[in-house]
């Protein structure tokens, strides 16, 4: 039930985000900081959520299949491969690297 | 801009019915095109979510209501983790400030009115802000962005849904290497931003960041941690002014070289791409 409330509020933060844009003056715009930090904090979170996903277990670090999905995923993206094609690399590699017995 | 064809074939549709009047629009078409690839991996993030431990109204709310994949991603990502509701909101909240930018943008750009506002506020994401803003006729660039805006919603929940059905029946997430998808699916999501040296540096200081975090506090807390890094690193530093806010689509395909030269001299809402093979990369 708590998951509901985090994730309903999340949901309002999310469309009160979107809808402060069209409201504020046009002049908080020119001030660069908002943009940049908008910008720098993305590519943060998304490098965080990256490492977090292939290496984290708990509150340790692990060295498992999610690794091999990592590769896959990085060489899929330097061919130039669609998401969905480079989401897939990911799972058949973990999946691959499970069958042939490292977890 | 870089949508030769379409542009060629404007003055024979244009005497035929509106529905292919505007079909030959070129933001239309981009905005469509754009519309089925975001929304097919729509499968991906349904099927993530349930395996990750929500139910279904719970995957399908985060779509229909927060709908904003990246921190859809990092909503479910937290929970998968081990982390807690709060910090889930967090990742997810602090990943949608993005949003409020393109809103700022796609005001100065289109200029809505009344419900308009209201409604393009939702369906202001990476998709339709860059299939917008990548047009420089100000009635395609409203097409467009309510063509990606409308098209990306429609097929992204419907897709969700299909995930979420399918995600539920697979049994042991692991064995199809669902988590490794999802290391997969935020790799995908963070390089398309990695244009140039600053924000690499700044995705390695991050990553470093949230493992040194790992340890010392609890699960879901180092993505914070590393988003605080990374929101210094903004304040702090003097760089572009749009670094990072690459929407993580290219509809117009084309490439970037030479824009990290042009550090913030880029005006607000003006169109920054210069496609140059058409139809690549949507």
């Amino acid at each position: 039930m708590s998951l509901w409330i985090w994730l309903l509020t999340a949901c309002v933060l999310a469309y009160a985000w979107k809808l402060v844009g069209y409201f504020v003056p046009a002049r908080f715009l020119e001030d660069p900081r908002t943009s940049r930090v908008a910008g720098t904090m993305t590519i943060g979170l998304l490098a965080s959520l990256t490492v977090v996903n292939a290496v984290v277990s708990g509150q340790a670090l692990a060295a498992d299949a999610r690794l091999g999905a990592l590769a896959a995923a990085a060489i899929a993206l330097v061919l130039r491969a669609p998401f969905l094609v480079v989401v897939i690399a990911g799972a058949g590699t973990a999946a691959l690297l499970r069958l042939m017995g490292w977890s | 801009m870089g949508l030769e064809p379409a542009e060629k074939r404007t003055p024979q549709t244009r005497t035929r019915k509106p529905a292919v009047k505007l079909l030959a629009s070129p933001a239309v078409r981009v905005g469509i095109s754009i519309s089925i690839a975001t929304g097919l991996y729509g499968v991906s993030f349904g099927a993530l979510a349930v395996t990750s431990g929500l139910n279904f109204w719970q995957t399908m709310a985060l779509s229909l209501l927060l709908f904003s994949g990246g921190s859809q991603f990092a909503f479910i990502g937290v929970v998968a983790g081990g982390g807690s509701g709060i910090a889930a909101m967090s990742a997810a909240t602090l990943l949608g400030m993005r949003n409020g930018i393109y809103g700022m943008q796609l005001n100065a750009l289109l200029r809505p009115t009344g419900w308009r506002k209201y409604v393009g506020a939702q369906l202001t994401i990476d998709e339709s802000t860059a299939t917008s803003t990548g047009q420089a006729d100000p009635a395609e660039q409203r097409r467009g962005f309510w063509a990606a805006g409308v098209g990306v919603y429609v097929l992204w929940n419907l897709f969700t849904a299909v995930g979420a059905i399918a995600g539920s029946s697979l049994g042991d997430p692991k064995q199809w290497g669902l988590d490794g998808a999802a290391v997969a699916a935020f790799l995908a999501l963070l390089w398309p931003r990695l244009k140039g040296r600053e924000p690499i540096a700044i995705a390695v200081v991050c990553a470093v960041a949230t493992v040194i975090a790992v340890p010392f506090v609890p699960p879901g807390v180092p993505i914070l941690v590393a988003a605080v890094v990374a929101a210094l690193v903004g304040w702090f530093s003097h760089g572009r002014r749009d670094e990072g806010l690459e929407p993580d689509v290219e509809p117009y395909g084309g490439h970037h070289a030479g824009r990290h030269q042009d550090n913030g001299s880029v005006p607000p809402g003006v169109a920054r791409r210069e496609g140059t093979d058409p139809g690549a990369g949507a």
